[in-house]
């Protein structure tokens, strides 16, 4: 969860990552940010979010995100 | 059989009549029967090449199937085993579903770059090494692109995992195949459109009259303005030279209205085929000459290829290993930069991968790389334009977004005139000169004459497209509820007009819809 | 339920009125040059009652005048023809007209023996849209369809007029109700003259056997006959051209003899019929003109009545004779009108009707 924050507060260091909500809804996180975080997921969790995970609820939160990756790391 | 064809229009009301008359339950079988003969009209091979086609994802999507559920079976069963061998299960378990996706795709997208380039690369080789190589005659099956990517796109979501394998082998077939959008489009995903396409429900009655409808207005935009203007636009894009600068210009404008009537035509005959059937086709456009923007074109014209790539090419682009360390890599060297570059990189390959999907020719190459520059260079200059407007306060006035519109417009009927000029070369001369030697008088002294065109010719487009302006705007007004009278009255009306002002017949060239080449 | 109904037949109904209204006036007149557009139609008005029935091209249609078969000899007859009428059309035409009469006698003209093939869609189109819908209209456009034409524009002729908004006259609109009449029973008058010059040395042909459909269709056409208790009888009208070649002639000699017809080859009879192709022609030899007409219908008209028995119906029914004495009329009359505009104008400006 910790490093989910960090790879988000890395990329935006303008929003508190670990309470913002809408992200993505809120247009925070663009689709060029959607690649970094990709690669950064991979990179840190050897996990590989691939097109059908690119959902904005997936995006929304660092929570959300932490989910997606916690459920794909089986 | 083109839509525009007797012989389509007899066996589409055959169809619908069968379809209408059909118990409910047998009614997907009953298309399924259609399409085999819509297309076994076509020719033999071009139906063994479907079924052909058919079989592989049938088979690769049931082997996918069976991985998934075996995946599934492992996991509930060793709720209590290590984290580490449950993962590395799965990643077993979806390295071989990916062998299963990658031998078929490969088979099945190596048939459609072999028809579509084995004489285009012979051409090339010969040009390029002189020798004299005869190009194998290949079949070409109508929209052999349209069903092999909607069957790409199938196996992918069944890869995923986000749509079950289909277990009916006839009910694949029928996905893969159905006639309406074999001619132009659209393509179509597995679980929007099997949620209608084997429905048991009647055939709703406003259903049927609202898919025919379409159909006429489909025909009312190809035979009245497009098949009209084509060869207009054929007698300028043929003689660059003599038809140069403000004929040039002419010419490519009447071309984009030439194409819009003839796609979007077409789409309208195959989504009212459809709704006619009660299955519901996603929806192709969405007025893209409203857009304010390159990007925005692309979101509202041709909206099934542009989700296709989108989906089935550029997020797995995006989340591949070599992008993912570029974008690390970048990222090092600059942050703002960095993010930037793998998304660009991917565009960039979308757009040639476009380009290339819709023909062998360099043209198209240049048309995808041209869709994709303009795309990053938007993006690019995005902030420019921000920090502009917020200067000089443009942005959210109309008078902007109308010049944008206009802007849009413009550069996208430029990049599209590759469509119809013969070879690269020959599209940039007729577009320089339309800068370099304008030569308005030609127009003004030859006008549509020139082009073939009478004056009644010029003004039965003119009305078609004032006419198709009021419909859109008529249908876009959700308030105002037409009332059946009045909904059968115009149907008519512009069936009427169509059977009368429309190019077809002795004089008119048979006119295939542009877009079945591709 | 009724209520659900009452829109949709109405809007069809009314649709196809205007579809009806629509057609009709784009579809030509043939009021303007190409007369022999109304020709076929021209029957379905008459009161048939005829003991001949002429079938085939203009070599009859502007060589035999049945208003001068009725006037020397009491024969009524009509000529079901048009323009380049082939052998399959001429078939069908005949079988139609067989619905609504049975004459003694049906003359073909073998001219059209030389296609074989479908021809042209302008004359296909000059012979099937003045026909009726009938089987016979189905099986003749299905026998004569050239390439790239389509079957349902003859159901639909808008389909293929349509384009005519472009040319539309006054004539489409004042002739909207229906055309004057062209032709006297099938014959259209031409009262002028132009003398035959030196014919055009005749090609040599590859092969002057008959083709096989042809063949096929004379033949139906003499079963047809045969089965209606019609005697047919084959000619060769005094045309000069297109040449009549002898090995075409002799085939149809041989024919004739086998089926047990009789052939008359009235080319060959010119000089007995009494034919001057100085004055009898009016395009050079082609077609006759009335003059011309009327000397064929002399020497024709005998030898019908011996060699058939034909009666002289000529004060048999008061209502025949006075159809036909209207109809006499109306034919001196056309040949009045176009003699006087001949000598005003040197040539027909008006006179091409026969009403």
């Amino acid at each position: 969860m910790d490093e989910i924050i960090a790879i988000l507060s890395s990329l935006h260091p303008e929003i508190d990552a670990a309470s913002c909500e809408e992200l993505a809804d809120g247009g925070v996180i663009d689709s060029f940010d959607i690649v970094s975080i990709i690669a950064e997921v991979r990179e840190r969790f050897d996990v590989t979010l691939t097109a059908a995970h690119i959902l904005p609820e997936h995006f929304n939160s660092a929570r959300a995100l932490w989910a997606l990756v916690e459920g794909l790391m089986d | 059989m083109l839509f525009t064809s007797y012989t389509f229009l007899l066996f589409l009301a055959v169809v619908l009549t069968a379809c209408w008359l059909c118990p409910p339950r047998f009614r997907w079988r009953l298309t399924l029967a259609a399409s085999v003969v819509f297309y076994a009209w076509l020719g033999w091979s071009s139906l063994a090449y479907l079924a052909v086609t058919v079989a592989l994802a049938y088979v690769a999507g049931r082997l996918m199937g069976r991985l998934h559920a075996q995946r599934e079976a492992f996991l509930s069963a060793s709720a209590d085993r290590p984290r580490e061998e449950r993962r590395a299960y799965s990643k077993r378990n979806e390295a071989a579903r990916r062998r299963v996706l990658a031998a078929c795709l490969t088979l099945i997208l190596g048939a459609l770059l072999a028809v579509k380039y084995t004489a285009w690369a012979v051409g090339g080789a010969n040009a390029l090494f002189g020798t004299g190589l005869a190009a194998p005659r290949l079949l070409m099956p109508m929209g052999v692109s349209f069903f092999t990517f909607q069957t790409a796109g199938y196996l992918i979501d069944v890869y995923r995992g986000a749509v079950k394998a289909e277990r009916g082998a006839a009910r694949l077939a029928l996905f893969c195949s159905f006639f309406p959008q074999m001619v132009q489009g659209p393509i179509s995903r597995w679980g929007d459109l099997s949620q209608t396409l084997f429905s048991a429900d009647k055939i709703n009655s406003g259903d049927f009259f609202a898919g025919i409808q379409r159909i006429v207005l489909g025909f009312f935009k190809k035979l009245v303005i497009a098949d009209r203007l084509l060869a207009a636009v054929r007698t300028v894009t043929a003689d660059p030279e003599t038809y140069h600068g403000a004929y040039a210009a002419l010419g490519i404008l009447l071309y984009a209205v030439t194409l819009y009537a003839d796609f979007t035509g077409g789409i309208d005959i195959a989504l009212g085929a459809a709704r006619a059937m009660g299955v519901r086709l996603a929806e192709n456009f969405d007025r893209p000459f409203a857009a304010a923007s390159a990007a925005e074109y692309w979101r509202r014209w041709h909206i099934t290829m542009g989700t296709w790539f989108r989906d089935y090419l550029f997020y797995p682009l995006s989340a591949s290993r070599p992008l993912t360390r570029l974008s690390r890599w970048a990222r090092g060297k600059n942050a703002a930069a960095g993010r930037r570059v793998p998304v660009y990189a991917a565009t960039l390959t979308v757009w040639l991968a476009t380009g290339a999907w819709h023909g062998a020719s360099w043209n198209f190459w240049v048309w995808g790389l041209a869709n994709g520059l303009v795309i990053v260079l938007s993006e690019e200059c995005a902030p420019l334009y921000k920090r502009f407007h917020a200067r000089f306060g443009l942005g959210k006035t109309a008078a902007y977004r109308a010049f944008a519109v206009v802007r849009t417009f413009c550069l996208m009927s430029l990049i599209r005139s590759l469509d119809i000029y013969d070879g690269v070369g020959t599209t940039f001369r007729a577009i320089g000169s339309i800068v370099t030697r304008f030569d308005a008088g030609n127009v003004i002294n030859g006008g549509f004459s020139a082009l073939g065109l009478t004056a009644g010719d010029a003004a039965v487009a003119a009305g078609a497209v004032l006419v198709l302006l009021v419909w859109g705007r008529r249908g876009r007004d959700g308030t105002r509820e037409t009332s059946a009278a009045l909904q059968t009255a115009l149907t008519l009306a512009l069936l009427m007009v169509t059977l009368v002002f429309g190019a077809y017949g002795p004089g008119y060239d048979a006119g295939q819809f542009i877009y079945n080449r591709f | 339920m009724v209520r659900r109904m009452v829109l949709p037949v109405a809007a069809a109904a009314a649709f196809i009125l205007l579809l009806a209204a629509v057609q009709r006036l784009l579809m030509p007149k043939y009021m303007d040059g190409v007369y022999e557009g109304r020709l076929v139609a021209e029957y379905y008005s008459e009161e048939k009652f005829h003991d001949v029935i002429f079938i085939g091209d203009c070599e009859l249609y502007e060589n035999v005048s049945p208003a001068a078969l009725w006037e020397g000899f009491g024969i009524p007859s009509y000529i079901r023809g048009s323009a380049q009428q082939l052998v399959w059309q001429s078939y069908y035409l005949l079988e139609e007209t067989l619905q609504y009469e049975t004459p003694g006698v049906v003359v073909f003209s073998v001219l059209a023996m030389m296609y074989d093939t479908p021809q042209s869609e302008a004359y296909n189109r000059l012979h099937a849209d003045g026909m009726r819908l009938s089987p016979q209209k189905l099986k003749t456009v299905g026998a004569s369809m050239t390439e790239g034409e389509a079957w349902i524009t003859y159901l639909l002729p808008l389909l293929r007029y349509h384009d005519r908004w472009r040319e539309l006259s006054r004539a489409d609109l004042a002739y909207f109700w229906g055309g004057r009449r062209v032709s006297h029973n099938g014959f259209m008058v031409r009262a002028d003259v132009r003398p035959a010059g030196p014919m055009p040395v005749p090609p040599k042909l590859p092969d002057y056997r008959f083709g096989e459909n042809a063949y096929a269709y004379l033949d139906k056409i003499a079963d047809l006959c045969e089965q209606n208790g019609a005697v047919l009888l084959l000619v060769k009208a005094p045309s000069l051209y297109p040449h009549w070649y002898e090995p075409w002639d002799g085939q149809m000699a041989e024919y004739a003899a086998a089926r047990g017809l009789e052939y008359l080859n009235l080319l060959a009879l010119s000089d007995e019929i009494g034919l001057d192709f100085q004055t009898d022609t009016y395009n050079g030899g082609l077609h006759l003109n009335v003059w011309g007409a009327e000397k064929l219908s002399a020497y024709l008209g005998p030898f019908l009545r011996e060699r058939y028995a034909l009666p002289d119906r000529r004060g048999e029914d008061a209502a025949l004779d006075a159809r036909w004495a209207a109809k006499l009329a109306a034919y001196q009359a056309q040949k009045d009108a176009q003699r006087r505009e001949i000598e005003e104008h040197g040539k027909i400006v008006t006179a091409f009707f026969a009403d």
